[in-house]
């Protein structure tokens, strides 16, 4: 299975790859949700849903069932960016 | 040089845009709806140097021109269509410091359409503490337009900014991304099938999510039969056009934007730590709620009670001063009370929209949102829903004005469609009376049987509410496809002018929208309460002061002196004389409840009484009930003058509704069963026209309104009767 963003752990950080959904909201891409940028999961809410992430600077938060649809790399603790 | 400029704010949320506008404008400026819409119209008049005068439309938040929301489509309407009377000169684009690089996209988008436009950079004085530089001349060259930093707070750059309106005529026009690249053939073929347009405006009609409104659709209904794309397809050139515009906006930025990130890192981080922690996210919440409560039923009920007075005492001056007639009465009981009626809802908006603009300055607001959707969404509703629901407890007016922050329309509309249920403090006062009556003393662990039907009580509203959301989100089938993302600004002080704004602007909505018609029905309930055709109404004084010499006082009126005999004392001097006012006062409210006996609502409520019986309730009852829909506590009032006992005699009143007696049973009237069979109307009923006015107000139709009149009146008569058969 793909890695998405809605398997971050909190703190930690990726790449983002591809969208695996076409019909993502236009507007998460233009808060700078974009493939190639980095991506980081600020906080979970306490039922685990939505979540709270901070991607390009922006700090937004999205539901559970879109954060699927974005695969990214998850980038390691030892990696230097 | 008596042309107004007319200029459009556009920008993302949360970024100022609003405090711009005020700065602009001060006090000239006017808030309506666009026609046939909910979405705001902010506008207001701006002085620029020279002598000239801008018009300023503040148009609502959007990250860009692919809308998503009916609010959102307004604008890039007004920016599309050359012939709408507001189309701007000049836009203004107001952007915050941190954001800028998301900010520039919409930025842009704006250039793309050839509308001259000025780059707004707004928080000017957080850069130092962010370590932010901005080599503005570079980045004007290369935006090729102009730029104004400004700083709400610290209130400057706002001259700057206003020479730069009025210079508008300088802008360059000139394009800033060529979106074509992203697919040049089909680009290409719109070019030449509508060589008059610019493709970029195409590209937006075609790829809008929202249905525009007539006006441009004509226009490019070839276009749409043009759309040979398949939505799939559009979307990712949409998404193309996004990464197109950015790598545009990072090349720029790149030499002219720095970032030291060794400046403090705010607190953000820290202060989200807490406010959305799992278990002080919920209790800091919790105690924001009971401050706003306590303030929503608390604090406003000083100045209620002031209102309140200085209404009785003005009904009590015009009575007194003008002479006698329908034309006095009018003004007492009709204009008077409407408008007091009106008045009195004041304090409570204004509290409620204080702390819900103060939340949303802040930042806060985005994490209650956070907190609270999962929790929500099994219901239809979202995280946004909350803080109506909890407001209209204390009332549903200003709950459903506040329902405005919710985007996504369906789940407004379910919002504003069951907040009614939640029992709010008109309630109480028809609660607590009936209560006292039929509840037995008694307790059960520990809780008296009143306190816990009281509670029962609030918890059943709020249980209706979330029923009926669950079904209303079956049933409605609303193409409103808003996908869940909020942005969670960052924490910031509130700028008191900025609340206070909001404060005015929503309490003067009220008064001057919902207004109107509370003030019509409630001159409509006057006329039928005071007005008959019948010789008993007509001779009613004659006729009651008749029967009082034959046959003595009524009942009700020997309960009254009962309950006010007590404190008198027979050795008194003054006794006759009390005893002698206490009977003038009597016959004159057996005078007027007579009168209502026998006025049209005196027959209306005899009409309807076949229709209440199965309830359990007499026609005096069905009276009180259709008074009681200009707002529920009229319920007491009204029993008050039919059962001829002032109006104010809270004690008097319970004695009286005691003794009264079902003629057909012989048993108390107010008894357990049809107790319960009246809190149980009064739960679940629609008896509030103030709240369908605001209904109406909001969806801007009366489909709505009406809907929710008849199907809470049903259920509430459905529930009502199954409670009075069973208990019977």
């Amino acid at each position: 299975m793909e890695t998405t963003v809605a398997h971050l752990k909190r703190g930690q950080k990726g790449i983002i790859k591809e969208f695996t959904e076409n019909l993502l909201p236009i507007k998460l891409l233009e808060l700078g949700c974009l493939p190639g940028n980095v991506i980081e999961l600020v906080q979970v809410a306490p039922l685990n849903d939505p979540i709270y992430i901070n991607v390009n600077g922006s700090h937004i938060a999205i539901r559970r069932e879109m954060a699927l649809h974005i695969a990214l790399d998850i980038i390691e603790d030892n990696m230097v960016i | 040089m008596s042309k107004q400029i007319n200029v459009a704010l556009i920008g993302n949320p949360n970024t100022g845009k609003t405090s711009v506008f005020n700065q602009l404008t001060g006090l000239n400026q006017k808030v309506g709806n666009y026609p046939g819409i909910t979405v705001e119209k902010k506008e207001g008049i701006c002085k620029l140097p020279r002598g000239v005068k801008a018009h300023i439309l503040d148009l609502p938040g959007t990250y860009s021109l692919n809308t998503t929301s009916l609010d959102e489509s307004v604008a890039v309407e007004l920016l599309l269509n050359k012939n709408d009377k507001d189309h701007p000169d000049v836009a203004i684009v107001v952007s915050d410091v941190e954001n800028l690089k998301r900010n520039l996209l919409l930025f842009t988008q704006i250039k793309d359409l050839k509308i001259p436009a000025i780059l707004v950079i707004n928080m000017a004085d957080r850069m130092s503490r962010k370590g932010i530089t901005i080599d503005i001349e570079l980045l004007e060259k290369k935006l090729n337009s102009k730029i104004a930093l400004v700083s709400t707070r610290k209130e400057t750059g706002i001259n700057k900014l206003r020479e730069l309106i009025a210079d508008y005529k300088n802008l360059p026009k000139t394009q800033n991304v060529d979106i074509s690249v992203i697919a040049p053939e089909y680009f290409e073929k719109l070019a030449t099938t509508f060589p008059k347009e610019d493709v970029y405006k195409l590209w937006l009609v075609i790829t809008q999510d929202v249905n525009f409104m007539p006006l441009e659709k004509t226009l490019f209904k070839d276009a749409s039969s043009f759309a040979t794309k398949s939505k799939s397809e559009l979307k990712r050139l949409q998404q193309k056009e996004t990464i197109l515009r950015y790598q545009f906006i990072n090349g720029i930025l790149k030499e002219t934007y720095k970032v030291d990130l060794n400046a403090a890192k705010g607190f953000r981080a820290t202060l989200d730590k807490v406010l959305t922690h799992k278990i002080f996210g919920y209790l800091i919440f919790f105690l924001i709620l009971l401050t706003i409560f306590q303030a929503i039923y608390g604090w406003s009920e000083y100045p209620m009670d002031l209102i309140d007075g200085f209404f009785a005492s003005a009904t009590e001056w015009v009575k007194d001063t003008l002479p006698p007639g329908v034309f006095t009465n009018l003004i007492a009981e009709g204009i008077l009370a409407g408008i007091g009626g009106i008045v009195i809802f004041i304090p409570q908006i204004a509290f409620l929209f204080l702390f819900i603009a103060l939340l949303e300055e802040t930042g806060y607001m985005s994490r209650v949102v956070f907190l609270m959707d999962r929790i929500m969404r099994p219901f239809g509703l979202s995280g946004k829903s909350v803080v109506p629901l909890i407001s209209g407890t204390a009332c549903a007016i200003p709950a459903v004005m506040a329902t405005r922050t919710i985007e996504n329309w369906k789940e407004r509309l379910i919002t504003i469609l069951v907040t009614p249920f939640t029992t709010c403090s008109a309630r109480l006062p028809v609660y607590l009376i009936i209560i006292a009556l039929v509840i037995p003393e008694g307790s059960f662990l520990g809780l008296s049987y009143k306190a816990l039907t009281l509670m029962s009580l609030y918890l059943m509203g709020f249980g209706a509410a979330i029923l009926s959301a669950v079904i209303l989100n079956k049933i409605l089938k609303i193409k409103s496809k808003s996908f869940f993302v909020v942005e969670m600004p960052n924490y910031k002080l509130p700028l008191l002018k900025n609340v206070g704004y909001t404060v005015l602007e929503k309490t003067k909505s009220f008064v001057f929208g919902a207004g109107k018609i509370i003030l019509a029905i409630s001159i409509i309930l006057w006329f039928l309460g005071s007005n008959g055709f019948s010789d008993e109404f007509k001779n009613a004084e004659t006729i009651v002061t008749k029967r009082v010499e034959q046959e003595g006082f009524s009942a009700s009126s020997e309960i009254y002196f009962d309950t006010h005999q007590d404190g008198l004392d027979i050795n008194d001097p003054n006794a006759s004389d009390q005893q002698k006012e206490l009977e003038e006062r009597a016959l004159a409210q057996e005078i007027a409840g007579y009168k209502l006996e026998h006025s049209y609502m005196g027959y209306m409520g005899k009409a309807i009484e076949p229709i209440v019986r199965p309830l359990g309730y007499d026609w005096k009852i069905g009276i009180a009930v259709i008074t009681s829909f200009a707002a529920r506590e009229v319920f007491v009032g009204t029993l008050a003058t039919i059962y001829s006992v002032g109006n104010d005699e809270e004690e008097t009143i319970k004695n009286r509704m005691a003794a009264e007696v079902n003629p057909r049973t012989q048993k108390p009237l107010f008894n357990l069963a049809s107790g319960v069979s009246l809190l149980l109307f009064y739960a679940f009923a629609m008896q509030c026209m103030s709240t369908l006015a605001v209904v109406k107000r909001e969806t801007n139709s009366w489909k709505w309104p009406a809907g929710q009149l008849v199907f809470m009146s049903l259920f509430a008569y459905i529930v009502a009767l199954i409670a009075y058969q069973l208990l019977k």
